[in-house]
């Protein structure tokens, strides 16, 4: 008898570390950590150090230079307008695509007719590459060619719409073709995640007269927390690395002014050979990144063990 | 109006799916203040018919009345109804109060009544400490309590149950059935409630539906379905185990199958009868023993399974060819092999039309 007890109170001391439980699942990660810390943390640690030096066409890790790429890229009104355009874009892209994408995906749970001919629909751009999608808009967003033309064609002779050729606006016709293809992705993530939701808490929320779109803010929304931090995550990386759309419609131009950061960097790199700036850009990128996340991973992970 | 007196009232309910018939020309009359059960197997058609009421499903063909007053087409919210789900239902992000009140709020109900309400409804269902809490803080027992409350501050007259008690365990379910009967004897609304329990059934109900295939196989007390099944179906259904039965001839008021000869004096038939015919007798109303001293029939039977449940033992024999459960006392010390003699009356049995399966 005292025997068990003193046997059971030993194994409850000798509970092995936690590091030694789930050995054999920690060993088969240890490949997948050691790619992961080599390639992004490495390779971002070689970025920012070469962005600090005076890289032409090969890294040149000697001739440290301190800060005089960043005072350069600052100084470029290139940049300048490339950061600008990224805010707009970025701003329009993922509140028009999140909301659109709800639209259409709260449309299509209602249980409407022709789901799947309309999910299709929809779904096409978001099938297609940026390129496709991009030289798509530029067709339609073209004077001669696309809506401009058309409308002129029913009889209304003064129509303009071609944002495309205009410095003022290109940004915003840009847009147009990143939204057609955002929202449509959002749709299927919201739609997927609105589908999940139990039958029964609509039929509640009808039983208590609460109507529909008040279901959906009040309580759907809130249901869907985590597909739309998912949506959010994916469209905000999609829009700062955006670059072929912009390639595709207009090469940046009118002039530079529908420049993107991602372009700036490309184009530094592989083109310019000037190595450094296009690294001292690439940190800005990862840095702006940075600002966004590290607060709201805070705010998601680090506040749980409070609450 | 005739249905004034009917708290519910379904009238010639047809309801398809596509080209699925769930349910079939049904017909229901539900009292003021009745606690109803829609007893059936799984797939029958109970929420189906818990649905039209409520108003969620539109329905093919038929009329429904609450309170004497035509609801047929009317919103859910307009039928003066409250309803509880099998999964809760609750809303996840809203602490249970937000769950009571937000019904309320959107009905735009002054804010101190909307507290008199959720206040009294917390009271009687012993919910007041949890209402800080959201949902996924709680235990299933609570949910299904906060569920409750959630319709009772609706102050109507019909509630709906589907199948509550479900998803809880046994212990729990027990507990929360009985507090569900109080409450209905408390505050005595009309009740239809969903299940496929017949412990739930039996114990709740006022009266009780049996359903199969989107019918209504009998409507009736407890004890009245218990000890007059109207057709072989509910026979079966309801007792567990089931009902022994007996497929034979009926002769000369006299049951027989090949040994078992039973005259059938003392059974209350509906019409004379003469025909194949079926003899159902529940385990628990076979004699045993001395007492079977007394019985129309007696015989003595070999126990091939012996089945101790605590307070009573269930015994399998064969008698006349066929499977036969016997309940005894749970003291009684009877073992595997042991000899029992048993016996049972016509008064105990219940016959059915081998041909309609509807009760003699
Ligand atoms: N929305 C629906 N569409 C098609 N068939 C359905 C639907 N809902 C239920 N059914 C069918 O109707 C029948 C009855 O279902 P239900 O009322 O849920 O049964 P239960 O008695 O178990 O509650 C089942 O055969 C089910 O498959
Ligand atoms: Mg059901």
């Amino acid at each position: 008898m005292s025997s068990t007890d003193a046997g059971q109170l030993d194994t409850a001391m000798k509970r092995p570390p936690r590091l030694l439980k789930n050995l054999a699942a920690k060993f088969a990660a240890v490949p997948m950590v050691l790619i992961a810390l080599v390639i992004f943390v490495g390779c971002t640690i070689w970025t920012i150090y070469h962005s600090f030096t005076r890289s032409r066409l090969l890294p040149a890790p000697e001739k440290w230079v301190g800060l005089e790429n960043y005072e350069r890229l600052w100084s470029e009104s290139r940049w300048l307008i490339s950061i600008e355009n990224l805010a707009i874009y970025g701003f329009f892209s993922l509140i028009l695509s999140l909301s659109i994408g709800f639209i259409l995906a709260a449309l299509l749970d209602r249980k409407i007719r022709f789901e799947n001919t309309i999910r299709t629909i929809i779904l096409y751009p978001f099938a297609l590459s940026f390129v496709v999608t991009g030289l798509a808009w530029q067709w339609i967003l073209n004077p001669q060619l696309g809506l401009q033309n058309v409308v002129r064609n029913w009889g209304w002779e003064t129509f303009t719409f071609d944002p495309l050729n205009n410095a003022e606006i290109v940004i915003y016709g840009i847009l147009i073709a990143g939204i057609w293809q955002g929202s449509g992705f959002v749709m299927v993530l919201l739609l997927a995640g609105m589908r999940g939701i139990d039958e029964d808490i609509w039929k509640a929320s009808r039983v208590e007269g609460i109507p529909a779109w008040k279901t959906y803010i009040f309580i759907v929304m809130p249901m869907m927390r985590p597909v739309f931090v998912t949506a959010i995550v994916i469209i905000a990386s999609g829009i700062i690395k955006v670059y072929d759309l912009v390639v595709a419609q207009t090469s940046g131009g009118p002039g530079i002014a529908s420049e993107v950061p991602a372009k700036y960097v490309i184009e530094k790199m592989f083109f310019s050979q000037n190595l450094g700036l296009g690294f001292a850009a690439s940190t800005m990128m990862l840095l702006s990144v940075l600002i966004v996340l590290i607060p709201w991973a805070y705010l998601e992970f680090g506040g749980k063990k409070n609450g | 109006m005739t249905d004034q007196k009917f708290s519910v009232s379904v009238k010639n309910l047809d309801l398809r799916f596509g080209s699925l018939r769930v349910l079939k020309d049904l017909n229901l009359d539900i009292h003021e203040g009745e606690f109803l059960v829609l007893l059936g197997s799984s797939g029958c058609g109970k929420s189906t018919l818990l649905n039209c009421i409520a108003g969620l499903l539109d329905i093919t063909d038929g009329q429904i009345f609450i309170k004497g007053k035509n609801v047929t087409w009317a919103e859910p919210s307009e039928r003066g109804i409250g309803m509880v789900f099998q999964s809760y239902a609750l809303y996840p992000q809203m602490t249970v109060e937000g769950n009571m009140s937000f019904g309320l709020k959107n009905a735009r109900l002054p804010k101190a009544e909307i507290k008199e309400r959720v206040d009294r409804a917390a009271e009687v269902l012993q919910i007041e400490p949890l209402m800080k809490r959201k949902p996924a803080a709680l235990s299933g027992g609570q949910r299904q309590r906060v569920a409750i409350g959630r319709a009772l501050v609706r102050d109507v007259d019909v509630f709906l149950f589907d199948e509550p008690l479900s998803n809880l365990d046994a212990k729990l379910r027990a507990d929360l059935r009985v507090e569900l009967k109080q409450l209905h004897q408390r505050i005595k609304n009309t009740m239809i409630y969903v299940t496929h329990d017949q412990v739930e059934a039996m114990t709740l109900a006022d009266r009780i539906a049996i359903m199969k295939d989107g019918l209504i196989q009998q409507l009736a007390t407890p004890e009245e379905i218990y000890n007059r099944p109207s057709n072989l179906y509910v026979a079966d259904f309801i007792g567990s185990p089931a009902m022994n039965l007996f497929k034979g001839e009926i002769a000369n008021n006299t049951f027989s199958l090949d040994g078992l000869s039973l005259s059938l004096d003392g059974y209350d038939f509906a019409a004379p009868f003469t025909g194949t015919a079926w003899l159902g007798i529940r385990p628990e109303h076979v004699a045993i023993g001395e007492n079977a001293a007394a019985a129309d029939v007696q015989m003595d039977v070999t126990a091939e399974v012996v089945d101790p449940l605590g307070s009573d033992t269930l015994v399998l024999a064969h008698v006349a060819g066929e499977r036969f459960w016997l309940r005894i006392s749970g003291q009684a010390d009877t073992k595997q092999g042991d000899q029992i003699r048993i016996g049972f009356s016509a008064r105990d049995v219940s016959l059915f039309d081998a041909a309609t399966e509807a009760r003699l």
